[in-house]
């Protein structure tokens, strides 16, 4: 079976990044790592192709920089990279991101495409779905357990009761959720193999996109502003004077938790 | 000259710190307070591969360099030194003399599976009359027909008592001017371990004594050639050094970590601690130190890893990294004040912890004698 993964490299969440006034972009540094969700889905990935003797593909649009995060997916045990980086990809939106990754996922070939439910920098949430619309192949999200075999691909959908069976015919893209397998660390042989693993890199053109096609200049969002959180007030400070259970309760009933 | 380290230790690193937080760190301060040896995080760190990283792939290792093990020796120290020493002593003083001295046979027996920590080994040489002055072991070994049998005692020996351990190298007097090492399997008949030592610190390590009565292994247990056995130690002990004065790098760098963001948090008199000369000048030592002894180790084990003489390099690292380790516990505990105190705050198990460093795999004073015997000085 050949899987697609789709992996994102973002900003380290450890280091406050920052976003360019004019169009309200996240300045990528050039050392960006692995996207935390996108290890659920390499590790998935990993899993099934372990279980059918397939291949496991990393897609990524990013600028390449030092490749760093998708290192961290090779050392994992991912067979190959393709990485479509170009400079005219800057302010791609969401529907452009999904259209570039579903035209070097269609050239590359899959059975199976999987990816995190939403990136942990931009936190759209709707690539995957556009990804499926895309590549004309079913969409099925929010999986805690993937199954796929004899050209069929079965999930555990979770939801907020519990979780309901999905199947679709393969190929099919999935999203899965973090949290529901431990993906696995990468051992330092896992690391010095990673430097030899293939990473293709493809520019928008490539995959026969114009510079209108892409970029700010293809995208229909525009980030309007940005705010900042507002700082958080200081809480409320119940004194106890053997009573204070119920000052808690009318404050949790106040707020509408009970 | 180029003081980088390449992408894949700098990723590496990233990795075992990310282990280290998420598996060590949330538990550290339970085992030590219930004297816990955790087998299942040792496990964990077996399925990273961190017991094989210097070792042949033939075996299941890594054919790492000797500076990926400080790294991934130092993560694990940063959060916790009963799981640095466990990583540390299970390779430089278990795995290390069999990878070394081995047979073909004895590799083929025991390396696969200590290489990847589904078993650990022990180094058997301190005696309880005999530390620093190795060379005065008691404990002897007597061929009879194709057996060795072995009586004495073995005192402070790490990874020997756990349900992982397969096998303890112990050095025995096999004549009268003649120390050998000798394999002793794990549940041999008249090898007793005793009770685990009531410890200072590195309460979360597995510790003993250990008995040998009329205890008999095949003769082929013997570890490279017969009356070798002295020299062999120095040889473990030597790659030894690095590796402890790695794990007091990685102590330093948690005093350091623990220190700048207490004294950033915790206000006195109106301002935080850290606007104050006398704890931000200690955070300034702190961070003085912990730069001076990671690069000697780092040196020590450049020089290991190039092939070139280390001994003094290796006696250096490890004398200065270890005394400052404790100075740095000491004054974080100081910094932390009666919060420093308290058994659960990281810094007070980093204080307790520490002490042994100056002591375990030779003295500051063995350093000492190591470095001047270096200079030329004819001291004993």
């Amino acid at each position: 079976m050949k899987i697609a993964v789709c992996a994102k490299q973002i900003p380290d969440p450890a280091t406050p990044y920052d976003l360019d006034p004019d169009h309200h972009w996240v300045v990528r540094p050039d050392d960006q790592v692995l996207d935390d969700t996108d290890r659920y889905g390499v590790e998935i990935g990993l899993q099934l192709a372990e279980a059918s003797e397939g291949t496991v593909t990393l897609f990524s649009m990013s600028p390449a920089g030092t490749l760093q995060g998708i290192r961290q997916a090779l050392a994992m045990g991912a067979d190959k990279a393709v990485v479509i980086s170009d400079p005219a990809l800057k302010g791609s939106d969401a529907a452009v991101t999904a259209k570039v990754l579903a035209a070097a996922i269609e050239r590359e070939g899959y059975d199976l495409v999987i990816a995190g439910t939403e990136s942990t920098d931009g936190y759209t949430g709707v690539v995957p779905q556009m990804l499926a619309e895309h590549l004309g192949v079913p969409s099925l999200t929010f999986a805690k357990h993937v199954e796929a075999a004899d050209g069929t691909l079965r999930i555990h959908r979770q939801t907020p009761e519990g979780y309901d069976v999905v199947e679709a015919a393969l190929p099919a893209v999935v999203t899965v959720t973090a949290g529901v397998v431990e993906p696995r660390y990468p051992t330092f042989k896992g690391i010095m193999q990673a430097k030899q693993k293939p990473v293709e890199e493809l520019s928008a053109a490539d995959l026969g996109f114009g510079a209108d096609d892409v970029g700010a200049a293809g995208s229909g969002t525009v980030v309007e502003g940005v705010t900042p959180v507002p700082a958080r007030q200081a809480g409320e400070i119940v004194e106890d004077d053997g009573e204070a259970y119920l000052k808690i309760l009318e404050i949790l009933e106040r707020a509408k938790v009970i | 000259m180029d003081f980088e380290l390449s992408p894949e230790h700098e990723a590496f690193r990233r990795v075992v710190r990310e282990f280290a937080e998420a598996e060590i760190a949330p538990y550290a301060e339970e085992w030590d307070r219930t004297h816990t040896f955790p087998v299942d995080t040792v496990r964990k760190m077996g399925e990273l591969g961190l017991f094989g990283l210097p070792f042949p792939e033939e075996y299941g290792g890594s054919d790492a360099d000797f500076l990926t093990l400080c790294i991934a020796i130092e993560e694990l120290a940063r959060v916790d030194q009963s799981m640095a020493i466990t990583l540390e002593a299970g390779v430089t003083l278990g795995i290390n003399p069999i990878a070394t001295y081995g047979t073909e046979a004895q590799k083929a027996r025991w390396l696969p599976d200590l290489v990847t920590g589904r078993a650990l080994a022990a180094f058997g040489l301190t005696e309880p009359d005999a530390g620093s002055d190795a060379g005065a072991t008691r404990t002897r070994a007597e061929l009879d027909g194709d057996e060795w049998v072995i009586n004495g005692s073995k005192a402070f020996i790490t990874n020997s008592g756990t349900e992982l351990t397969s096998l303890v190298t112990i050095t025995a007097r096999t004549g009268p001017d003649e120390i050998s090492a000798i394999v002793v399997p794990a549940g041999t008949p008249g090898f007793v371990v005793e009770p685990p030592y009531r410890k200072m610190g590195w309460h979360a390590s597995d510790t003993h004594g250990l008995r040998f009565e009329d205890c008999r292994v095949p003769a082929e247990n013997l570890l490279g050639a017969r009356g070798e056995g002295f020299r062999q130690f120095l040889a473990t002990l030597d790659d030894g050094r690095i590796a402890i004065a790695a794990m007091a790098v990685g102590v330093l760098q948690a005093c350091l970590e623990e220190s700048v963001a207490y004294a950033k948090a915790r206000t006195a008199f109106g301002r935080p601690i850290g606007s104050y000369q006398a704890v931000a000048f200690k955070c300034a030592d702190l961070e003085t130190m912990t730069e001076a002894a990671r690069w000697l180790t780092y040196r020590a084990a450049w020089l290991k890893d190039q092939g070139r003489p280390f001994k003094q390099a290796a006696a250096i690292a490890k004398l200065y990294a270890t005394e400052a380790a404790v100075t740095a516990t000491r004054e974080a505990t100081q910094i932390f004040g009666g919060y420093g105190f308290m058994d659960e705050t990281p810094v007070a198990r980093h204080y307790r912890d520490a002490k042994i460093l100056e002591i375990g795999e030779g003295t500051s004073e063995i350093q000492r004698l190591v470095i001047a015997r270096g200079l030329g000085l004819p001291v004993d």
